[in-house]
């Protein structure tokens, strides 16, 4: 008779943001949502964990994909975009943060697999989203991204319109947050909200009770 | 894709058929909706071979218990019948159905016979390689007892959002709407679909 002490499986298994994020302009700002679940194969290893990054005062990026590979390029952007401002003496600019983001996604593509999106506002464009999937660099008037990214396709195309204010903005987040965290395995928990424009930074977490439900609910 | 609105269903159902490798279209204009008695539709998905073939054995047995029992067969007969073929064999095959229809008992009615062969009934369902974009789309707009124009309204939309995003999904759509006086067949072509901001 064998004992076997291997332990539960989710400590072998890789730790991964499944995720559902998005990020959305609108004339004067952005607003950028998360979910909050990080699984580790089955188990969820943290149901509470905040996505949206910041990586300058007012320019954000969404995390998906492996946790560490996402954590570890926020956080050398991070350092680079503090570096970056000193030397131009000014606040960055999004597309600046979104062009980093994109040298290392790119660079390291066949080692990493995160996904960010970069969202923020600067005071030459305004407010701006850019995608960095797989190493491409794209400006967008809005961005999904992570596994419940998939089941939403469909209802951001037909939901989103051009000239949407910052209210209808932020629901349209949170509906689609919302949305995904039913029908996706890997999203879930609660919803969490940055909007940035050029009065400053506001986030806000929607608890799971307060998230909009639908028919079948 | 089907909806179950207040007297009638509507199924709809996009006809793109394509080999997963390598990439190409084989047909643009299958009919993937196939009617397997009177008063009632089945949808395929999966492997359309299997799915034939299913169907084919099922439309017989269908109309024999039909027969038997003296009247038009519940909906929930048919898929059942197509529930057991795929049960039992399902480690040969690889198809899946949406059965949607009207009986006198029941009304109309909207079941899932899934991969492995499981059946349950809903009210509303989606189906098939484009319906992982739809999820979203069809939990935040379905409502229950729509009218049959509504209906048709919503499963055209749908369908076009899926055949944007799905690049295997596509060509021409394909809608039943079924109801205690017949079925009507509404055939959309691609170019008449509706678009969506991005197009």
């Amino acid at each position: 008779i064998m004992f076997e002490e291997t332990g539960p499986e989710w400590l072998s298994e890789e730790v991964k943001t499944g995720t559902t994020i998005i990020a959305i302009e609108y004339d004067g700002g952005v607003v950028l949502g998360s979910d909050s679940r990080v699984s580790a194969g089955d188990s969820v290893v943290n149901r509470v964990m905040n996505k949206l990054s910041p990586l300058h005062d007012k320019i954000y990026c969404a995390l998906s994909g492996s946790a560490a590979d996402a954590q570890t390029i926020a956080e050398i952007v991070n350092y680079q975009l503090d570096v970056h401002s000193i030397e131009i003496g000014e606040d960055p600019q999004v597309r600046s943060a979104a062009t980093l983001v994109k040298n290392i996604s790119y660079k390291y593509k066949e080692e990493l697999s995160a996904h960010l999106i970069v969202a923020g506002w600067d005071r030459r464009d305004g407010g701006q989203v850019f995608a960095t999937l797989k190493g491409l660099l794209t400006r967008q008037p809005f961005a999904v991204g992570g596994s419940g990214s998939s089941y939403v396709y469909g209802f951001v195309d037909a939901e989103y319109r051009r000239g949407m204010n910052k209210q209808e903005c932020q629901q349209f987040v949170v509906n689609t947050l919302s949305l995904a965290m039913n029908r996706d395995g890997s999203s879930g928990g609660v919803a969490y909200i940055v909007t940035i424009d050029k009065h400053g930074t506001e986030e806000k977490v929607v608890l799971g009770n307060q998230l909009p439900t639908f028919f079948d609910q | 894709m089907e909806k179950h609105c207040t007297d009638s269903r509507v199924k709809g159902v996009s006809t793109g058929v394509s080999k997963p490798a390598p990439e190409y279209v084989s047909s643009k204009t299958i009919n993937k909706v196939i009617q397997v008695h009177d008063r009632i539709f089945c949808c395929m998905a999966g492997s359309l071979a299997d799915a034939q073939a299913v169907i084919k054995s099922a439309k017989f047995h269908l109309s024999f218990h039909s027969v038997q029992m003296e009247s038009p067969p519940q909906v929930i007969a048919a898929a059942s019948v197509l529930k057991d073929l795929c049960y039992k064999n399902k480690d040969e095959l690889q198809a899946g159905f949406l059965t949607a229809g009207w009986d006198k008992k029941n009304g109309p009615q909207v079941y899932v016979v899934s991969l492995g062969g499981m059946l349950i009934s809903q009210q509303v369902t989606i189906g098939g390689s484009g319906s992982t974009y739809i999820y979203g789309y069809v939990d935040a707009k379905y409502k229950p007892n729509m009218t049959k124009e509504e209906c048709l309204q919503f499963a055209t939309n749908a369908l076009a959002l899926a055949m944007g995003r799905d690049n295997v999904s596509g060509g021409v759509a394909h809608l039943v709407v079924i109801t205690e006086k017949g079925v009507e067949h509404v055939v959309v072509p691609g170019d008449k679909l509706p678009k969506f901001h991005d197009e």
